[in-house]
């Protein structure tokens, strides 16, 4: 064979030249493979509840015993199917009650008044605006949402690592160590359950939030608790922060929590 | 090559052995499954996408519904047909397709496939309430 230089040259450019040909294939076969995408739209759902960050005023002036708590704990722990342990070791929980000293460590004097020494105090996730369990997590499993500001948390990427559960100052997430279905009566079909291997915590009801309702333990408690935009100066919670004496949980961490309670 | 026949002979027991499974399992394929459709199904007639498309694609549909009710909040779905539907495996996919074994598993495992939703997700909302 004969080849002479020109003819090389030749050759080089025309293999160059078919080189181009498949990214403009594959630009063409992307597009058609979007069409049948983006065909289809996503929004959000008409009734909606929105908010730059979602708040809640607790009036613990309104709390007097364990028994006042328990209607709210159990609304919330029936419609997620957050399972009952007996073994305090396997327990799960979203919102309970806990002593002053325990909810507040370090706020309270010597000789607190014999009310507030006894009576609970309900805490929750506090949906901290600079969430120190986001940034432990190594999945993205648990993120701050931008649209809402809930700390939400996808339990398909969680890993179980319980680096969150660490991060937490506040001890609002529960880890499965145990299958929980078993221990869950009844289950409510609506929600999913977890599976062992997950951590999990309060929602802040995003599920009834998207459809327009309040969280079930606002809801249940008939206005001893308050929700809404913490940013909007119109809502309902920051007239009560306003008009009232409010704390937080372990301010001084910087953890900026998004639950208040009236003392 | 006084050892041709040998060879021969080995190369021949190699390529029957090499190829027994196929010729021994020949015509006798499993045949693909048919996924039984609910009476809810059938009276609905489209999925929320067309068959094809929901055979080919469902579960990056899934994954698609998963990232923005859970990452951004955005719970409908509104098809090319202009029909809205919550996105919800639960409540909406399930809610239709309510006979997992009839439906779901018959091709998971004609795929040999064992996807992990039900370990959280309730496989028939209607049923068992």
């Amino acid at each position: 064979m004969d080849s002479s230089r020109r003819r090389v040259l030749q050759l080089l450019g025309l293999s160059s030249l078919a080189l181009t040909v498949k990214p403009v294939f594959n630009a063409f076969a992307k597009e058609e493979a979007q069409a049948e995408n983006t065909a289809a739209i996503i929004e959000r759902g008409p009734d909606a509840l929105t908010a730059k960050q979602w708040a809640m005023v607790i009036d613990t002036r309104k709390f007097e015993t364990e028994e006042e708590l328990k209607p709210l704990v159990e609304a919330c722990h029936k419609i997620h199917n957050v399972p009952h342990f007996e073994d305090k070791r396997h327990e799960i929980k979203w919102i309970w009650g806990t002593h002053y000293h325990n909810a507040f460590p370090g706020e309270g004097g010597k000789f607190l008044s014999e009310e507030v020494e006894q009576k609970p105090f309900l805490v929750l996730c506090n949906h901290c605006e600079n969430p120190p369990c986001v940034r432990a997590c190594p999945t993205q499993a648990t993120f701050k949402r931008e649209s809402d500001g809930i700390v939400m948390m996808d339990f398909h990427r969680c890993i179980g690592c319980r680096f969150c559960m660490a991060a937490c100052p506040f001890g609002a997430r529960s880890f499965n160590f145990r299958d929980p279905r078993p221990f869950i009566k009844p289950i409510n079909q609506k929600f999913p359950t977890r599976t062992k291997g997950v951590v999990e915590k309060c929602n802040f009801c995003a599920e009834r939030l998207a459809v327009g309702q309040l969280p079930a333990c606002v809801e249940a408690s008939e206005g001893k608790l308050a929700f809404g935009d913490l940013y909007d100066p119109a809502s309902s919670v920051r007239e009560l922060i306003g008009s009232n004496y409010t704390i937080r949980r372990k301010q001084t961490l910087g953890t900026e929590p998004s639950v208040y309670y009236i003392v | 090559m006084k050892d041709k026949k040998i060879i021969v002979a080995g190369v021949i027991i190699f390529i029957v052995i090499a190829t027994f499974p196929f010729w021994y399992n020949r015509g006798k394929a499993a045949p693909a499954p048919v996924p039984l459709l609910t009476e809810k199904a059938k009276a609905a007639k489209v999925c929320v996408r067309s068959t094809e498309y929901m055979k080919a694609e469902h579960m990056q549909l899934l994954d698609l519904w998963r990232e923005s009710v859970v990452r951004r909040g955005e719970r409908i779905y509104v098809s090319p047909s202009g029909r809205e539907y919550t996105m919800s495996l639960s409540n909406t996919c399930l809610d239709c397709h309510s006979n997992k074994t009839e439906f779901c598993d018959r091709c998971h495992n004609y795929a040999s496939v064992q996807p992990y939703c039900w370990d959280c997700h309730n496989d028939n909302p209607k049923e068992k309430t």
